[in-house]
């Protein structure tokens, strides 16, 4: 309710500053767009059929980066958290890459895997695995010794005790990890897909500069803002679902 | 499933040998525990007692295979243990339910990795659940129940898997005092109708003498074994009965030795 | 791998490793990566697989860095991308701070701007990038601008919540032993909310290192972002790979002087020990 009123205050004040400033000839009307012909441009967009293209592709691009990068982060998360000279090697090769900005990488993976699909797949999941990977391993690294020596004393052998309790034991901190990976693939989603990108919201938003038009830049820019939202909020209903043990205290 | 071993009723089920246990690297290690022999009988509950970081829990968790003995060994059943074991429950002092499941699913957790079937599941969570008085909370997580309930959960949840031993690391610790004699009154009813061999930790003389049959005196770090009273009390015991007063001051003499060597 | 035994003594992260052995494994790993690095762009030139130019080898990429270093050309783009970071995190900090403080404290500030925020946070801030170039031309002012508001949310959010979550037992304590107004909000709000503020800051730093890179690749004619980009122009792979591994070290000299600041302020926080 509170936050329903939040944003239908924000959006008055934008309309109010658009058309009131454009009025009063106090703002340049080319830089800055109304609600209405941002809602205009959406409209155009989606009768033509593009804009439900654009969104396909960086969705596409998003899914697959990040579900790479994921699979990668859980498999080697689990391995650094039950075998410590694995830990120890990855830790400083680690360390070393991590403080680079992943943008910094951008140009390198055009490079490599050219101006395709490929470049802003793996560009995408190089960024998101760090993340999910550094919190996943501590996460596990974290599971309470207590809970592992009450399943060993119920019986439980050494694959047991991975899945039936560091895995449950570790699952918030996985899941914040994943959440964290995935609002990082909708930033870095945009830098990818503008440089070199013939397709995708990123692409949409560049065009509106080539072709000084922010109303696209402004819708596209919201949409991707709603998209990141939609996902944020799906996952975290699932989490309230799956940890639902936590919340009821 | 009953997992009665060799040993049998009668004979020692518990037979701990020259154990020694120093933490630390190499090179400077201290030691916790030295030179500790006992023997715990079937169907007894034997008490650890002593000052805190006398290596009592240290000790116990030797006999629950957590951590392996410097020097020494461990024969349950007369066989040598070698790590943690299902034939020997534990009841923690922080409770190590798994907050994921619920109070049923925790007391079912040991059925189920042993693959007793479900229906016989069903019927051993109901009676242990019955037991210490959960039946109406079975459906609950851990994070919705006081610490009293939760302990009572573990200990169903130990009890379920039908160990012929358990070992239980300062249980009622962490629980307020009234908690806490209600919980002692509990476990004494269960051990009544269970006859279970018990290796139960404490630093409490008053719960040592309410539940015992045999109370080891330990000195404080390293830890050894400075006395051993065996407690002639009717197995409901009135704590403010003549008998039990005098056990209570005489070993309350013993162990203050120790904590005064402490202060020192 | 760890055994059950070894599960149940130390935890999921096993047996602690003697320190010899901790320190060979780390060194290890370090020379390892560099030497299959080396190998693949050996490799490469040997078999002829592809254009050699496209994987430089590590002693290159080095040497790279090292010729740009002594005649003079990397310094000017390093300073060109430390000023616009330091100019535009400044004055994201202080507005962060500006309104996160005030609006932590008054309820009132709080329910004004949080509206703004929950509409804008949201949108990726390099989807606003081509707006700041379109409102404020493509120059300095729109690049230190975007900084400013990339990381101003993050800086923002965490102080509202310090300021706002701050234990209500230590003000009840502070007001029954006569602290009031601004004397309590200097002396308990305050100190009580630095540490998860110096988080925000420390979020700020790394997200202002992030953002930086892609506004110099948008037109800019000097910065290591801008060095990555004209590499990528003329497939100059040692001068891109080069330019990232320096931002990489100036990001983490910027986490280090927040640390060292941490450091500082919040001695109390860590047990004398340590």
């Amino acid at each position: 309710m509170i936050r329903a009123a939040a944003l239908a205050g924000a959006l008055t004040a934008w309309a109010l500053v658009a058309y009131g400033g454009r009025a009063l000839g106090l703002v340049n009307p080319v830089l800055m767009p109304t609600p209405g012909e941002v809602v205009e441009v959406a409209g155009t967009l989606a009768r033509d059929g593009s804009l439900a293209q654009h969104l396909a592709v960086s969705s596409l691009r998003i899914a697959e980066g990040f579900g790479l990068a994921a699979a990668a982060a859980l498999g080697l998360g689990l391995l650094v958290a039950v075998y410590t000279p694995a830990r120890l090697m990855l830790e400083p090769v680690i360390e070393f890459v991590r403080p680079i900005p992943p943008l910094a990488f951008l140009p390198m993976f055009l490079v490599w895997f050219g101006l395709g699909e490929t470049s802003k797949v793996a560009f995408i999941a190089y960024t998101t695995f760090f993340p999910m990977f550094i919190g996943i391993a501590a996460g596990l690294g974290r599971v309470d010794v207590m809970l592992l020596r009450a399943a060993a004393s119920l019986g439980a052998s050494r694959r047991e005790l991975l899945r039936r309790v560091a895995l449950p034991a570790a699952l918030p901190s996985i899941v914040v990890a994943l959440r964290l990976g995935f609002g990082l693939a909708i930033f870095v989603i945009v830098g990818a897909e503008f440089m070199g990108a013939d397709a995708g919201l990123g692409n949409l938003i560049m065009e509106g500069r080539v072709f000084f038009n922010p109303a696209q830049i402004v819708m596209g820019a919201l949409l991707l803002g709603l998209l990141g939202s939609l996902v944020n909020g799906l996952l975290q209903a699932a989490e309230r679902r799956v940890l639902r043990w936590r919340a009821l205290g | 499933m009953t997992m009665a071993g060799p040993g049998g009723a009668g004979g020692a089920r518990v037979q701990i040998e020259g154990v020694h246990k120093a933490f630390g690297l190499d090179g400077r290690s201290t030691p916790a525990l030295i030179d500790v022999s006992l023997e715990v009988q079937a169907a007894e509950l034997l008490c650890l007692l002593g000052p805190s970081g006398c290596g009592k829990s240290t000790l116990l968790n030797i006999v629950a295979g957590f951590i392996p003995p410097t020097r020494g060994r461990v024969r349950v059943d007369g066989a040598p243990i070698a790590g943690p074991g299902p034939e020997r429950g534990v009841v923690f002092q922080e409770y190590a339910l798994f907050p994921w499941l619920t109070v049923a699913q925790n007391v079912e957790f040991g059925p189920r990795l042993m693959g007793v079937p479900a229906a016989r599941r069903r019927e051993v969570v109901a009676r242990y659940l019955d037991m210490v008085g959960l039946s109406e909370h079975a459906t609950k997580f851990p994070v919705q129940l006081s610490g009293g309930m939760k302990q009572r959960v573990a200990i169903a949840r130990a009890l379920a898997n039908n160990p012929s031993i358990v070992l239980m690391d300062e249980p009622f610790g962490a629980l307020d005092a009234q908690t806490r004699e209600v919980m002692q009154e509990e476990l004494s009813r269960i051990q009544r109708v269970e006859h279970k061999t018990i290796v139960f930790v404490t630093h409490s003389i008053r719960e040592a003498v309410y539940l015992a049959d045999r109370i080891v005196v330990m000195t404080s770090s390293p830890g050894r074994v400075k006395d051993v009273f065996t407690i002639k009390l009717p197995e409901a015991r009135d704590r403010f009965a003549a008998e039990f007063t005098r056990y209570e001051s005489e070993i309350t003499r013993v162990v203050k030795e120790e904590v005064a060597k402490v202060r020192e | 791998m760890s055994t059950v035994t070894d599960l149940v003594q130390w935890g999921l992260r096993g047996a602690p490793l003697p320190r010899r052995r901790a320190l060979a494994l780390r060194l290890g790993a370090v020379l390892a990566f560099l030497g299959l690095w080396s190998l693949a762009s050996g490799l490469v030139v040997l078999l002829g697989l592809f254009n050699p130019i496209f994987l430089a080898g590590p002693w290159r990429v080095l040497g790279k860095v090292a010729a740009l270093a002594v005649n003079g050309q990397l310094w000017g783009h390093v300073a060109a991308t430390l000023e616009r970071v330091a100019v535009g995190f400044a004055t994201g900090a202080a507005l962060a701070l500006g309104l996160g403080l005030p609006a932590g404290h008054f309820r009132l500030v709080r329910n004004l701007l949080e509206p703004i925020v929950e509409i804008l946070r949201p949108v990726p801030p390099l989807a606003m990038l081509p707006l700041f170039i379109v409102w404020v031309g493509i120059g300095e002012t729109s690049k230190i601008a975007f900084i400013t508001y990339a990381t101003f949310f993050p800086m923002f959010l965490t102080t509202v919540h310090a300021v706002q979550h701050v234990d209500p037992l230590l003000l009840r304590a502070a007001t029954s032993l006569g602290a009031r107004r601004a004397r309590l909000f200097f002396r308990v709000v305050l100190p009580a909310a630095l540490p998860e503020i110096l988080i925000g800051i420390r979020l700020g730093v790394a997200l202002s290192f992030f953002v930086i890179v892609i506004s110099e690749f948008i037109g800019a004619e000097e910065g290591l972002g801008y060095l990555i980009n004209d590499g990528r122009n003329f497939f100059l792979v040692e001068q891109m790979l080069g330019a990232a591994i320096v931002l990489g070290f100036l990001g983490y000299g910027g986490n280090g002087l927040v640390v060292l600041l941490e450091r500082r302020w919040l001695r109390w926080e860590r047990p004398p020990t340590s």
